[in-house]
């Protein structure tokens, strides 16, 4: 059915923010915490990131040498498919580039699989991650990144819906084929562009 | 509120998958939100539990505006995680009304006479607030009131005390409510020494729809 639903209104929408994706709304100061799996505790002692499959160098990097790479932040939005967007946000880490400029991925590598601590992943387009539009972020508001947030370190590609910022981020994997991760299999959008709306398969 | 719809040419859904519910204004504007389904897939039609949130813009129309015979957008089912497939041994728990994708396994397993694959236990503030507080206590489920004494039970949270004697070596633990209801229950789990990997969690953010 494509037509009105009778005797709905809505809520005024004169005043929408820009920065506000369609059927989103804004949480305000509000971060809701949503995951599959149970929190698990990591310590940044045993926390290590790995770039590897197609890749010229596979490289594993601990706690103390992601932190040797050049510092990089990210100020702005990020938006969840649950319909909840949050303004304003600020985000410290490494740009995922940094890792990529060392790993080197080969030609063939142009899909990734982000993988987390718990088993959790999620498939992203290789250029959904480079150019500066990518973090693996240890820190929210100038503090170290909140457990249930996906501290000690996440993934962060604020430009998509945030399931695709992976939590308690582990590895990225470069494939060269696409492959479905988690929710991606359970229905949701491969790609995730919130200003598309791809929330589910066939958006 | 139940809403019970008649869908064409459904597809059936796994117990604890949800649906979306699009509502469009005359100039076009729309709004969506996820409900779980209440209803087994055996059942003719598909029951949504909506909870009407204050200011809810879906669950307000929903409530108050729908009446019998309106015809409605939906689309589903969705999600394949937070689902039970009917045979594996499982512990639900729910609060709230994070108990609504729990009913559809306790419906589905009478269905199939798998009755004694599931252990339910169940928590919220009251019985009045508690969904299906009826169904839930006639099929054997472990009810928890954190604001009244519910039975010989005084209010309290759900503690591990009361999932120990639920939870077998084999069932997988399906957990689902609020987000603090659901880490906090989740967390006794991990306590109990109940693998992460046998724990799928659904939490409820404040969109009022299974989240992501």
């Amino acid at each position: 059915m494509a037509g009105p639903t009778r005797g709905f209104l809505g809520r005024s929408r004169a005043p929408r923010d820009p920065r506000l994706p369609p059927g989103q709304y804004d949480a305000g100061a509000d971060w809701p915490v949503l995951t599959a799996e149970p929190t698990p505790r990591i310590s940044p002692e045993t926390w290590s990131i790995t770039v590897d499959g197609q890749v010229e160098k596979p490289t594993t990097w601990t706690w103390d040498e992601a932190h040797q790479l050049p510092g990089a932040e990210y100020r702005g939005d990020i938006h969840c498919v649950t319909t909840w967007s949050k303004f304003g946000t600020r985000f410290g880490g490494i740009s995922v580039d940094s890792l990529l400029d060392i790993a080197r991925p080969t030609p063939e590598g142009r899909f990734v699989m982000a993988t987390s601590k718990t088993g959790y992943n999620t498939n992203l387009p290789l250029e959904d991650v480079t150019g500066g539009k990518a973090w693996v972020v240890w820190e929210y508001d100038g503090k170290p990144l909140p457990i249930e947030h996906g501290g000690p370190v996440r993934l962060l590609v604020p430009h998509l819906y945030f399931w695709k910022s992976a939590k308690w981020i582990s590895k990225l994997t470069l494939m060269a084929r696409d492959q479905p991760g988690f929710w991606e299999q359970n229905g949701y959008h491969d790609r995730g562009d919130p200003w598309r709306q791809q929330r589910y398969q066939g958006d | 509120m139940e809403l019970r719809l008649d869908v064409a040419d459904r597809v059936d859904h796994l117990p604890g998958q949800h649906y979306v519910v699009r509502l469009t204004a005359e100039d076009g504007y729309t709004a969506q939100r996820s409900y779980s389904v209440a209803s087994a897939p055996g059942d003719p039609l598909v029951e949504l539990f909506v909870e009407r949130l204050d200011e809810g813009e879906v669950s307000g129309y929903l409530v108050d505006v729908v009446e019998p015979g309106d015809v409605l957008d939906v689309r589903g089912p969705i999600g394949g995680w937070f689902v039970w497939d009917g045979e594996e041994p499982a512990l639900l728990v729910g609060g709230g009304s994070g108990v609504v994708p729990l009913v559809a396994m306790v419906r589905h397993a009478r269905d199939i006479g798998g009755e004694d694959l599931l252990r339910v236990a169940v928590s919220a503030r009251t019985l009045a607030e508690l969904p299906y507080a009826d169904e839930l206590v006639a099929a054997g489920a472990l009810v928890v009131t954190t604001r009244e004494p519910h039975g010989i039970r005084p209010a309290a949270r759900l503690t591990a005390m009361d999932l120990l004697p639920l939870w077998e070596s084999g069932q997988v633990a399906l957990v689902c409510g609020s987000t603090p209801f659901a880490e906090s229950a989740s967390q006794l789990l991990v306590g109990m020494g109940v693998a992460p990997a046998a724990i799928r969690v659904e939490r409820f953010g404040p969109s009022g729809g299974p989240a992501v």
